[in-house]
């Protein structure tokens, strides 16, 4: 095992997989001479060379499309966002042509490609580049977004998003590329669809995923203090969701809390909610309850950007308000 | 065209070029008149007049390039290799169509044919063509990728992306305008800056010309010196070629937005009775050999339409097929 950071993580799974298969190619901006914005990229180019690794023009409609083209005929395309928020220029690539290719061609041209980059607030930057698209594209038919927590997570997803002969969002976090974790030495691969007990517990579950699971591992210590035992459920992959794993914690602890940095309204947390209503009626003591960004575009100043997002203490609060005590 | 005392192209050429010509016409009528009966519904864009531009191109290109294109695409389709069969059938919502019902009068496809698609988004395409350029270019072969868009389309941003890219990375890719004058209804003098859209070629230094896309032959000269230069050297070219809708932009609209002049002064050009006249007088056909061609086409569009009308209807169960590849 060895102990490295989240942008070395996804840099190992991608440098594995453009060894293995020399159809994959890595195109974004700032990807191949400058090593990445956020350094993920960093050594592919020297390793790979020119025809692996391609700095784009800053034209996200135009290079997702471009990925999309080459997946078409053949080639296994990674696509770097710089951010997402720049990624929403593409979105007409992604929603329109990549996610509708395969079904309407009657199965004829799928598009083995992955579109990755870094999804949510980071800090102080701002209402457009501090906004989280779970939602979003999760609402999408034909394509699977994956949204890691850890290293490890991290490692082995994208390493099966690079191999999935579909379209795959694969969502990360400016805030947590320096954070470290163990990584095996040798080649593993996470099946995508497949969630994550964090913290197995008893009384109440916590769904989080991304960083919000360690908003929501934070909360789960404070709760620990105060002997309520949380149970902290990473999902992992958002679309398709493992609902089983779900259902079946829900079952154990009788209380579900999600934690979702994207607004409230018709949030990623809203369909998990209301999967768990239907399908754990009986099961549970009290309503879902969910811990939203709040549903205004970010602002810049520190303390008000603080009220916005989730932080352990409103876990804490919404963890005491599903079990009923103060 | 001049009248020279040795035809430059060879007789049976000439003939299938005009029988190809007359097929996508009676085919594309045929369409419209299933259409009237009701046999389908949605959105439904003829080619009518256009056809010197999709079978002049055709004879350009050998079987292995690779062809996309937008919203008007019937006869392109099955210029392309698509069985007309198919073609219908695909209009018709019906199982033996080309993407088995999935797509509609928007989106043929066909794999074997490297015809990838009939896309309802304008411009959409554009992008997804360089990606194409881009992947013959990875796999350096001598293919080339012929985009198809409109005048409507020349005003997008993701095909400045792409036109951009395109010359960038000297990705083989013919980008032909279909410049029909009016993108819906609108005159695209009336929305855009230059008067020539070959010019838009300019701002990406891309070589680029014009074509009466009214003249087959001509077309299909022009096309054939720019694909053959391609192939030797791969790099993109901007081709407009001028031509006409008969029929409004789609089968609902009536277009009122032109005179009645214009379109006569068009069909006064036809390019299939032009054809048809240059054949006569170089006695290569006689106008009793012209009818009966028409005939034998009129019962293979009988034919071809009674299969559709024939072809089952998917069944339900097929609904969830494609979404995914495995």
């Amino acid at each position: 095992m060895a102990l490295i950071q989240f942008r070395e993580a996804i840099g190992q799974a991608m440098a594995e997989e453009m060894a293995r298969d020399d159809r994959i190619f890595l195109m974004g901006e700032e990807v191949a001479q400058y090593n990445g914005a956020y350094k993920v990229s960093k050594g592919l180019l020297e390793q790979f060379g020119p025809r692996r690794v391609w700095d784009s023009p800053i034209s996200e409609a135009g290079f997702a499309g471009l990925g999309i083209g080459a997946a078409m005929v053949g080639l296994r395309p990674i696509i770097e966002m710089m951010t997402w928020n720049f990624g929403i220029q593409g979105f007409d690539q992604i929603v329109n042509h990549a996610a509708k290719m395969c079904y309407m061609s009657g199965g004829q041209f799928n598009v083995p490609i992955v579109f990755r980059g870094p999804n949510g607030a980071a800090h102080m930057l701002g209402s457009q580049h501090s906004q989280s698209f779970d939602a979003m594209l999760t609402n999408v038919p034909g394509m699977k977004v994956i949204s890691p927590s850890t290293p490890y997570d991290a490692k082995g997803l994208l390493k099966a998003a690079i191999r999935d002969n579909n379209p795959v969002i694969f969502l990360e976090s400016e805030m947590m590329y320096g954070l470290k974790g163990e990584v095996p030495d040798g080649e593993y691969v996470i099946p995508i669809g497949v969630g994550d007990i964090k913290r197995p517990g008893e009384h109440v579950t916590i769904i989080a995923w991304n960083k919000m699971l360690h908003v929501a591992m934070a909360a789960a210590e404070q709760l620990a203090a105060s002997g309520i035992s949380a149970e902290v459920l990473d999902p992992r992959t958002l679309q398709p969701l493992d609902e089983e794993l779900i259902f079946t914690s829900v079952r154990k602890t009788h209380r579900l809390v999600i934690v979702d940095e994207g607004w409230d309204f018709a949030a990623t947390s809203a369909q998990i909610s209301d999967r768990v209503q239907k399908e754990c009626f009986d099961d549970l003591d009290a309503p879902v309850v969910r811990v939203n960004s709040l549903f205004v575009p970010m602002p810049y100043a520190e303390d008000l950007e603080h009220a916005v997002l989730p932080t352990a203490e409103r876990v804490v609060q919404a963890v005491k308000d599903v079990m009923y005590v103060d | 065209m001049a009248a020279e005392s040795k035809l430059k192209y060879d007789r049976d050429f000439l003939i299938s070029v005009y029988k190809d010509m007359l097929f996508g016409r009676r085919f594309e009528e045929r369409v419209n008149q299933a259409y009237q009966k009701g046999k389908f519904a949605g959105f439904c864009h003829l080619h009518i007049g256009q056809e010197a531009v999709c079978i002049g191109v055709q004879r350009a290109l050998r079987p292995t390039d690779y062809m996309i294109s937008g919203y008007r695409s019937h006869t392109q389709a099955i210029a392309k290799g698509i069985d007309p069969k198919a073609v219908l059938s695909e209009l018709f919502g019906k199982v033996d169509g080309c993407v088995r019902g999935k797509g509609g009068s928007m989106h043929m496809f066909s794999k074997e044919h490297r015809f990838l698609g009939g896309h309802g988004i304008v411009g959409g395409q554009t992008p997804i063509a360089a990606g194409v350029g881009f992947a013959i270019k990875y796999d350096q072969n001598d293919d080339v990728m012929v985009c198809y868009l409109g005048d409507g389309a020349c005003n997008q941003g993701q095909f400045f992306e792409a036109l951009n890219m395109a010359a960038a990375w000297d990705l083989p890719v013919l980008y032909i305008v279909e410049n029909n004058q009016y993108g819906m209804g609108t005159d695209f003098r009336r929305v855009t800056s230059v008067d020539s859209l070959a010019k838009r070629a300019l701002a990406f230094d891309i070589d680029n010309s014009q074509v009466d896309g009214m003249d087959v032959l001509k077309v299909y000269d022009h096309v054939s010196g720019i694909v053959s230069k391609m192939r030797k050297k791969p790099k993109p070219y901007l081709l407009e070629a001028h031509t006409y809708r008969y029929r409004g932009h789609s089968v609902s609209d009536p277009a009122s937005y032109r005179t009645k002049d214009e379109v006569a002064q068009f069909q006064a050009r036809d390019p299939i009775t032009t054809l048809g006249d240059y054949l006569k007088k170089h006695k290569v056909t006689t106008e009793d050999e012209l009818k009966a061609w028409d005939k034998d086409i009129r019962d293979q569009m009988t034919a071809i339409e009674a299969f559709a009308d024939a072809s089952p209807k998917p069944d339900v169960s097929e609904l969830w097929d494609h979404v995914f590849v495995d």
